[in-house]
């Protein structure tokens, strides 16, 4: 082949060129000292797409190096599509999450629908059957003329989720879904799928043995989401309306038979490394699966199948057109696997092989357009040890503003059920399918889906937790509570955390104080993740969520799996969907309150939606104590001792308590040892558990043997809530409260 | 008795009813792949749920023109037993084996949610394992199923029987706010004139299991493969 050329009509490279691709002097040096020469325009292109942070994680990677990553059950961790952990019986979970920010603000049907098409690829890849999906969704102010906007913005996202969910036929088990003003320039979402496979069928992206083919299947490459991964790693500006071309179209018809007969292909033998196309297309798949196989690829760009004929090198290597897949085979074995795809109606096509001298080769009409090493480009991309200071303003943050004592604590909990933020999500969930596939026992609202893994006694559980308000106050305790209010909800259906992946959503890491709270905030993940022998196994990290200076909370979404080895020891099959359920059911059981009550009002709902107040210092979070609380919870849910299970989080027991009440209509009496303003506190590592009155002992005697507080707060019965405090009594119909928090949401919305 | 569960393009509840028929009711089951032009001696055949070809046009339209729809007619006007479930309930409308169609939603959403059903009949081999009159919970999860004809065939419809299940609340009563998708006359499941076509919007095999909380669903799949004559069938039905 001749020297690598720019084609006639492609720009002059330089470092102008290289700066509005995003690229540094420093970086664009390096490169053209790594080519020994000016790159080409397609190589410039797709190095920027390799050097952004989407690909690179260059200003995270340092900080993300704390995260524990291994655990006696970790199959895969962080490097893959996605990882993997062995959850018993031969089989093991692929899962990861993933945001789609920046497309999904620009356009947020087609941004929201192929986050969740690219999470899904990137679990059936690795061989893995995806069986849920979870999406944790942030948006800003809904309110009003204002909010006009980001109205439209919850339609489209949760209408684009939807309907590509929907069609592919994952269910969509949980999530959550957050509003604040931080988030009105930039969206997040963020989108999770857990696939299950047996163990001796995962697959891994790797391009191994030279001379074996590489297939190119799926959809045809076409102009759209080109710079896609660019974009993501960038802030918005006025200008960012004109990149709704960047942003990719889905097709989930396409992604479902692509789904089939991938892991058709997958159980014919002859495939030996299989990758997506997602961010950076062609790009990130060949260059990735071939450093991970220390291997080369020869790629012949006239043989990718294209939408129109126009296409530049330099835009096939680049777009991020959806629904596509690069399968390395056998040698002589391309005809198995495209005999496959032509059943689900999918063209396969041979567009290079695996070679074996670590460089990519990219040739179109006759020449050489792209000549460059592997290795170096993917593994040795810039790594940042940006600076990172404290924000100036953090101590006036952290001051305590003394909260005001509710005078009509009903009247404060009815406000906070009438919000957004604490109303009920139906309106969302409803419009995903959370029930196909069969597996759903405890489905979307509660603290964590549980899902039934056919053929074995065992079942899954699934979460998503943060809370960006306590990140923001102080981003390491932030980032400790995320994880504890994760593992703390998987402990409420009595499931075993055994991995975790996470999306961290930041501003841009050039700002120092933005650097230091994601450094702030990995450290204190990381040291939560090790005090409860939690891996991370997957993650996904986007930054520059900022507009005009305004960056949005940091928001480092946890998304964690748990086992529930046994579940026929919680209780009785038919009672199954209910006792592993948030909600009271039967009359006459007691309710208890597990864990010790302080006051804490930091970043609390209390102040932040009644009073406008986000100050303070966030709950303290004793790992020690919640992993004494998670463990009574296990104990108790594997002795079938609990009926329901809910944990105190935002709004604090009193919430609690109405969200208790709420699913099935079924109120309590009882009372607290507090005063009015404890009813609101969110003092962390706390739970309600509900057990028959025969069971009360044996949970509070296993109580003291793990050193957790406990205490019988009241009965379940009638259709009010009646808790007594410390002067006074709050006295609320179910029935009414119910109504408020289910209107809230739809009100909202409009 | 043998079933067969037609797979197309984007069928995606197929694997669902294979594991309740194949696994809970331990019958002889298999898959039907959409291009094969006969049905390898199936008595029940189930057309499952699902986006068959993207439901891009209108939902079941295209997977109505499938080869294998030839043999599933001949089945059908035979007098065979056909379970159209959701997607399949769409098809057997396109296809001209049950009558009437369906339109978006009410509110133009995608409605996944539990809703209640009254059974209307009880002398269909499906509905043995029910009462008439009876509430049902299932589960619906669907874009287009707010089923429409005229009038006059709607009277038709409602006068030969062939309206199994209607949207009703948990009493039982006909209520606007309990048939969600706006279904003319709170319709959700159909059946031909002879009875041995049965079409619904709801997923009885999402509900067919106590462990998920629900088995209401199962004697549904029970009836459908209940060997034997429902009282309303045609001898050339069951055995």
């Amino acid at each position: 082949m001749t020297a690598p050329s720019s084609l006639a009509g492609e720009p002059v490279v330089d470092a102008r060129l290289a700066s509005e691709h995003g690229l540094t002097t420093e970086e664009y040096g390096g490169l053209c000292d790594l080519l020994g020469r000016v790159p080409t325009y397609t190589e410039l292109g797709i190095a920027s797409a390799l050097y952004s942070e989407h690909c690179s994680y260059k200003s995270s990677k340092i900080h993300l190096r704390r995260f524990p990553t291994r655990s006696r059950r970790v199959v895969h961790g962080p490097g893959e599509n996605a990882g993997v952990v062995e959850i018993g019986h031969g089989w093991v979970a692929a899962f990861k999450m993933e945001s789609h920010n920046h497309p999904s603000f620009i356009e947020p049907y087609q941004g929201a629908a192929t986050g969740v098409g690219g999470i899904l690829r990137d679990v059936f890849t690795m061989g893995a059957r995806p069986i849920a999906c979870l999406d944790s969704l942030r948006f800003g102010n809904i309110d009003g003329e204002r909010g006009a906007r980001m109205r439209h913005l919850v339609d489209g996202v949760v209408r684009g989720i939807g309907d590509y969910g929907n069609c592919v036929g994952i269910p969509t088990v949980g999530g959550e879904t957050g509003f604040h003003s931080s988030y009105n320039g930039n969206i997040l979402v963020n989108a999770f799928a857990l696939g299950v496979c047996r163990r001796e069928r995962i697959f891994t992206a790797v391009a191994s043995g030279a001379g074996n083919p590489i297939l190119y299947a799926g959809s045809r490459t076409g102009r759209d989401g080109i710079h896609g991964a660019t974009m993501a790693s960038e802030a918005f500006d006025s200008e960012s309306e004109a990149k709704r071309p960047t942003v990719q179209v889905g097709d989930p018809f396409t992604e479902k038979v692509l789904l089939e007969a991938s892991l058709e292909a997958m159980r014919s033998g002859v495939v030996l490394g299989v990758q997506d196309m997602g961010a950076a297309g062609l790009t990130s798949s060949c260059f990735e699966m071939a450093a991970r196989g220390s291997a080369g690829v020869e790629l012949d760009l006239d043989l990718v199948p294209l939408r129109e004929a126009s296409l530049t090198p330099y835009e096939i290597m680049l777009s991020e057109s959806q629904e596509r897949m690069v399968f390395v085979t056998q040698r002589g074995q391309e005809g198995t696997v495209a005999s496959i795809l032509a059943r689900w109606g999918l063209q396969a096509r041979t567009i290079g092989r695996v070679t074996e001298d670590g460089r990519a080769r990219l040739a179109f009409r006759g020449r050489t357009v792209a000549d460059m090493p592997v290795e170096p480009l993917v593994d040795g991309a810039p790594v940042y040890d940006r600076p990172a200071r404290p924000p100036a303003d953090l101590a006036r943050r952290q001051e305590d503003v003394r909260p005001e004592v509710p005078d009509d604590p009903l009247g404060a909990l009815k406000r906070l059920l009438g919000t957004p933020e604490l109303g009920d999500k139906e309106w969302i969930f409803r419009q995903y399918d959370s029930t196909v596939r069969s597996n759903t026992i405890v489905g979307p609202g509660s603290d964590a889906a549980v899902l039934r893994l056919k053929g074995t006694p065992s079942a899954l559980a699934l979460t998503s937790d943060v809370n960006p308000s306590y990140c923001w106050l102080d981003p390491r305790l932030g980032g400790r509570q995320a994880v504890a209010e994760a593992v703390r909800n998987l402990a409420t259906v009595g499931a075993e955390p055994v991995g975790m992946t996470n999306c961290l959503n930041f501003g841009s890491p050039e700002n120092p104080e933005i650097a230091w709270q994601l450094r702030e905030c990995i450290s204190g993940m990381a040291d939560a993740c090790r005090a409860f022998d939690v891996p991370v196994i997957s993650g996904n990290v986007s930054l520059y969520n900022e507009t005009e200076g305004e960056a949005v909370r940091p928001t480092p979404t946890v998304a964690m799996v748990g086992v529930i080895d046994e579940l026929m020891e919680m209780g009785v099959e038919g009672e199954l969907n209910r006792l592993l359920g948030c909600g009271f059911w039967r009359p006459g059981d007691r309710v208890l309150l597990l864990g010790r009550s302080g006051d804490e009002f930091g970043g609390s709902a209390y102040q932040r939606l009644l009073y406008g107040v986000e100050a303070g210092r966030p709950p303290s979070v004793d790992l020690g104590g919640e992993a004494a609380l998670c463990g009574l919870l296990r104990r108790a849910r594997r002795s079938g001792w609990l009926s329901a299970c809910h944990d105190l989080a935002e709004g604090g027991l009193i919430v609690a308590l109405a969200e208790c009440a709420m699913p099935w209509g079924l109120g309590m009496r009882g009372s607290f040892d507090g005063g009015p303003l404890s009813l609101f506190s969110e003092g962390q590592g706390r739970a309600i558990v509900t057990a028959s009155p025969a069971r009360v002992e044996e949970v509070l005697a296993s109580a003291e043997a793990l050193g957790v507080a406990a205490s019988d707060i009241g009965e379940v019965g009638g259709d009010r809530i009646v808790l007594g405090f410390d002067g006074g009594a709050v006295d609320g119909s179910v029935d009414e409260l119910r109504r408020i928090w289910t209107e809230a949401l739809p009100r909202a919305v409009g | 008795m043998k079933c067969g569960i037609v797979v197309f393009p984007g069928s995606n509840c197929d694997h669902d009813v294979y594991h309740v028929l194949g696994h809970v009711l331990e019958q002889e089951t298999v898959f039907l792949w959409h291009q094969k032009t006969s049905l390898d001696g199936c008595e029940l055949i189930v057309l499952p749920g699902g986006f068959s070809y993207g439901d891009y046009l209108r939902a079941g339209s295209m997977a109505a023109h499938s080869p294998i729809m030839a043999a599933v007619r001949r089945h059908a006007e035979a007098g065979g037993r056909v379970l159209g479930i959701c997607n399949g309930f769409q098809m057997l409308l396109e296809a001209g084996l049950l009558p009437g169609a369906m339109r978006r939603n009410r509110d133009l959403r995608f409605l996944s949610v539990d809703v209640h059903l009254r059974v209307e009949r009880d002398d269909l081999v499906y509905c043995s394992g029910y009462r008439r009159g009876e509430v049902l919970r299932m589960p619906i999860a669907h874009a287009e199923g707010n089923y429409v004809d005229t009038d006059e065939a709607l009277d038709d419809l409602e006068q030969s029987g062939q309206v199994v299940f209607r949207y009703v609340d948990s009493e039982g009563n006909l209520a606007s706010g309990a048939n969600l998708n706006g279904s003319k006359r709170s319709i959700a499941g159909v059946c031909s004139a002879e009875g041995n076509v049965l079409g619904l919007m709801p997923h009885p095999e999402r509900c067919a299991e106590a462990l998920l909380g629900n088995g209401d669903g199962l004697a549904l799949l029970t009836g459908a493969v209940r060997v034997g004559r429902g009282a309303e069938l045609p001898a050339a039905v069951g055995g």
